[in-house]
């Protein structure tokens, strides 16, 4: 099958579905490339570098459409300036398109696919599930803008990032505060970081304080209980009383940060508006707002979509195309998100795509199967976070963990009970010659037990060796008996002497020589 | 002769220079001294025992002395490091063979005589106890040691209802022992302890021949207790409290060392020795679990060297593997370029990597490794995030993400060395087997995990021409 990749169309896009390592790669799985003259030009992948990787350059730009088995792309099909029609409109039936495609923004879109039969996978519809985690585009292109929303600020932020004490006093770190710490808010919290900002970061999902600690930020608690986390890994809608606390924190942090990040987004609903003018308005003058959320609606009230605006004197950043400002890399890692989708698809590598329901991956992203629209997918039977389990099961696990204390405390006592009964019962039947022997065995268990519990696990193959050679100890045994008048049992007791003295010399020398060699 | 009196101080020193000799493993230094504690316990017992009960046959005594110490040393001289297990299960197997034959020699000697009935029954049950546990250790034993050298496989053999085998056995052992304490009191008894123990070594061989290749170290250090509770039962037999501490000394010890052992594998005790677990045949994937693929980064051994070199924190965590291939003398060549670089290096050892407890820890001092760069799991989990390049030799289940990701996994529970929490790990590994629990382990599909694929010791050797070219 051929795989088609036309230039991006979308105003200041400059990314491309494919580069040449991995149309490389696609030819390797049996599929035929072909680019777009200039396709990949903003993303500084040559025309040229892509003939030496054994593409297809077209000019024609409806040949391309018209010819293509596969049509990859990054933005969903829009109005093609150029030709003057619909991106739409040059598809035909029976193709197949990858693409972001937002298709709970855009029902309209998904039935004009399903009327003309073109099979659409939606990269943005990917579960997120581990095995899926490579083809993920949405995280490999918030990892960019996430960084590059710390960049932007930085361009626009008046001063130092880090804290230094100079010869001319003393210059503070600035202070971000970044909100939602999904993939975007991880990265920008790593970026902002590692230029030397204190980092704070807030996100209604409890499980992330971890991640968030892990990139050495430091995560804001709210004084309140509510599990924040939806299917699939995503954050859901917090009621009311939540968001009000929340509002309260966000409106004291205002006061005291330079940069506000927002990166906090909930699928398939507009973005939550968490910083309100006046939070805007309390800011110190020179302070910069990113808003990662532009694109669906921004979670600040001022924010312009897709434009750098001041108001009162702090700065608002609505790009919307953050990693388009890192093509070369976004186009990388969004192409290779491709591949390891189609390379799923192609189980023979014989440049066959097969959209097979029963792979939980290839359902989530297939929106359009036909002539018929499969979307929304069934809900996936995963999380990418194990932690973030339905709020069911909390009580549940808090539960399972007093539980079985409670049960060892029972099985200890009765085994305590059923021992006292074994030795009193002992007690009652046993010979009093017996018990002076059974005192010293129980006060030597004990004894054994303490000292042992002391023992470096370094050392527990010397321990071993050790033991064994002093259990040879059985040696006794024999000598007792090797006087005896009896043949027979003077020969048992000559072997048993010869065995056991190979344990004894055996293991205390293989002993000695094991602690010879730890050394410092 | 000397007096009985000082035969039984003598023993109460050697009780106690032994329980000296094994507080002294609390540490390396302290450890030597302790060897010799125990040395010197021993001669004091010998001693006592030779000149305070021995009347005849002294050269026989001496003769048996004699070439056993002789095979001894010759073994503990020829022993390769990596074959502690063997050794150890094979003296294991001597320890219970010798109780068998003092309970028999005992038995047909006849030579206590008894205060009452009740003494009598006590003392046949003690015999038949002593003979019946040592048997299991001797056959226990041989069939560890079988495994262990592989010369029997590590597959666990998994008869149908294996677990009922095993109760009938113990039945039939109980319904012989009353036998066996009827007919001794009327003077005969010897058939009953004849079909006990051959039915105790059937026992030893069923229970050691389930368990897998995983299992192996709380097998070991179960057949040390075992051997350590034979020695115990025998002293009671014998009226010797000398065995009676000694034993239980060791019993407890090896029951310790079990445990930890399986702590360390979030087993049961009892499911361990229940047996079947380990298939190593690589298909068990847990029920519900996600099927693991994905693509793994292979890279070659100059890249991995580039990779240590730039690292300034390196965590070493060797497995069963490293033995196997001998890698332990180039692992620690590679640790001395490193660190006279200035890298960190330091070892992390899982308490059941290897074949039995410690023997990381053996081998790395046989290569010299210095002991205080060599951590456990407990004192060195907690560093992994800041660590730059972990090298895991020959290790997969004490690594495996899954133990604490994966609810349904097998080896869930179990504590593992997290070194997906640094920065890369390079995985020495000859293929993509999975471990013994025959769990696919995720961290090899990480995005932080190189494969270094092939034999340890031939890759190891080109890591290290790599960092001394380099």
């Amino acid at each position: 099958m051929r795989i088609g990749v036309p230039g991006e169309i979308h105003d200041g896009e400059m990314r491309v579905a494919t580069t040449p390592e991995v149309a490389t790669q696609l030819q390797k799985l049996g599929f035929a490339v072909s680019v777009e003259a200039g396709a990949g030009a903003g993303s500084n992948f040559g025309d040229e570098a892509f003939r030496a990787a054994g593409v297809t350059i077209v000019t024609d730009t409806r040949a391309l459409w018209a010819e293509s088995d596969i049509i990859l792309k990054v933005r969903p099909p829009a109005h093609h300036p150029r030709l003057g029609v619909d991106e739409v409109d040059l598809l035909h039936d029976g193709q197949v398109l990858v693409s972001f495609l937002w298709p709970a923004q855009r029902p309209d879109l998904l039935k004009q696919l399903a009327d003309k039969g073109v099979t659409t996978l939606a990269m943005d519809s990917v579960p997120r599930i581990s095995r899926a985690q490579k083809m993920d585009a949405l995280s490999s292109m918030a990892n960019i803008a996430g960084y590059r929303a710390v960049i932007e600020a930085a361009e626009h932020f008046g001063r130092f990032f880090t804290g230094q004490i100079t010869a001319a006093g003393r210059i503070p770190p600035a202070k971000v505060l970044v909100i939602g710490a999904g993939v975007a808010g991880l990265a920008a919290i790593g970026t902002a970081r590692s230029l030397g900002a204190i980092v704070r970061a807030f996100d209604t999902r409890p499980e992330v304080k971890e991640q968030v600690e892990s990139m050495d930020g430091e995560f804001l608690m709210l004084d309140f209980k509510e599990e924040g986390a939806g299917v699939g890994g995503y954050a859901k809608v917090m009621s009311p009383e939540f968001i009000k606390a929340e509002m309260a924190l966000f409106a004291a942090q205002a006061k005291d940060v330079d940069i506000i990040i927002t990166t906090a987004l909930i699928p398939g609903k507009p973005a939550p508006k968490l910083i309100t003018a006046d939070m805007v308005r309390s800011m110190r003058a020179g302070s910069v707002v990113v808003d990662l959320a532009a694109e669906q609606g921004g979670n600040c009230e001022l924010t312009v979509p897709g434009e750098v605006v001041k108001r009162d004197g702090v700065t608002l950043i609505g790009y919307t195309d953050l990693p388009s400002r890192l093509a070369t890399q976004s186009s990388q890692l969004y192409a290779t998100n491709l591949r390891h989708l189609l390379t799923d698809m192609c189980p023979k590598k014989d440049g066959v795509l097969v959209v097979d329901f029963a792979d939980e991956v290839v359902r989530g992203a297939t929106v359009v199967k036909g002539h018929e629209v499969t979307w929304p997918p069934p809900p996936p039977k995963l999380s990418a976070t194990p932690a973030a389990k339905p709020a069911a099961s909390a009580p549940a696990k808090t539960a399972g963990h007093a539980a079985p204390p409670k049960s060892s405390a029972a099985s200890t006592a009765i085994a305590l009970v059923i021992a006292a009964g074994a030795l009193l019962g002992l007690g009652a039947v046993a010979p009093p010659e017996f018990m002076p022997h059974f005192t010293v065995f129980v006060l030597a268990v004990f004894v054994g037990y303490m000292v042992v519990w002391n023992v470096t696990p370094a050392l527990h193959t010397p321990l071993m060796s050790v033991t064994n050679a002093i259990s040879s100890i059985i040696i006794i045994g024999g000598l007792m008996q090797i006087s005896s008048p009896d043949p027979v049992v003077m020969w048992i007791a000559a072997v048993t002497v010869a065995l056991t003295s190979i344990n004894i010399a055996g293991g205390f020398a293989v002993t000695r020589r094991m602690l010879e060699m730890f050394r410092k | 002769m000397i007096p009985a009196g000082i035969v039984v101080v003598s023993y109460i020193g050697a009780a106690i220079l032994f329980i000296l000799a094994l507080g002294g493993l609390s540490g390396q230094e302290s450890a030597r001294r302790g060897n010799y504690y125990g040395i010197t316990g021993m001669i004091v017992a010998l001693l006592a025992t030779m000149f305070g009960i021995v009347t005849a046959n002294h050269a026989l005594l001496l003769g048996g002395l004699v070439v056993g110490s002789a095979i001894g040393l010759l073994l503990a001289r020829r022993v390769q490091m990596t074959q502690m297990p063997e050794l150890v299960a094979s003296l294991h197997s001597l320890v219970g063979l010798a109780a068998v034959l003092v309970g028999y020699a005992n038995f047909l000697g006849h030579s206590a005589i008894f205060a009452s009935p009740a003494a009598r029954t006590i003392h046949d049950i003690e015999t038949y106890l002593g003979v019946l546990i040592g048997a299991v250790t001797l056959s226990g034993s041989v069939i560890a040691f079988g495994k262990l050298r592989g010369s029997i496989g590590g597959k666990p053999l998994t008869l149908p209802a294996r677990h009922w085998l095993n109760l009938a056995l113990l039945l039939v052992v109980i319904w012989f022992g009353r036998a066996f304490v009827i007919e001794s009191a009327a003077g005969g008894g010897l058939v009953p302890l004849f079909v006990m123990t051959a039915v105790a070594l059937l026992l030893g061989v069923h229970m050691v021949m389930a368990i897998g290749g995983a299992d192996m170290p709380v097998v070991v250090s179960m057949l040390n207790s075992y051997s350590g509770w034979a020695a115990s039962a025998t002293g009671f037999m014998l009226n010797n409290d000398l065995l009676i501490v000694t034993g239980a000394l060791v019993g407890s010890s090896g029951a310790i060392l079990s445990f930890i052992m399986c702590k360390a594998m979030n087993r049961k005790f009892l499911s361990v020795i229940a047996g079947g677990f380990g298939t190593g045949d690589g298909a068990a994937s847990a029920p519900g679990a996600e099927a693991q693929q994905g693509e793994t980064t292979a890279i070659d051994a100059t890249e991995a060297a580039a990779l240590l070199k730039d690292a300034k924190d390196v965590v070493i965590v060797p497995g069963y593997g490293m033995a196997v291939a001998q890698a332990q003398h180039v692992v620690y060549e590679i640790t001395k370029v490193l660190r006279e670089r200035g890298v960190k290096v330091r070892f992390a050892i899982h308490p059941v990597a290897g074949r039995m407890p410690g023997h990381m820890n053996v081998l790395l001092a046989e290569a010299k490794v210095p002991y205080d760069i060599v951590f456990e799991m407990d004192e060195i989990n907690e560093d992994f995030p800041d660590v730059d390049v972990s090298v895991v030799i020959g290790a997969n289940d004490i690594v495996n993400p899954s133990a604490e990701d994966e609810p349904n996994s097998p080896i869930a529970g179990m504590p593992v060395l997290q070194v997906w929490k640094g920065k890369t790990t390079i995985v020495l590994k000859r293929g993509m087997a999975t471990g013994y629990a025959g769990v696919e382990n995720p961290l090899f599909f990480r995005e932080n995990t190189r494969m270094l694929f092939g034999d340890a010791k031939k890759s190891l050797d080109g890591v290290l021409k790599a960092l001394r070219e380099a």
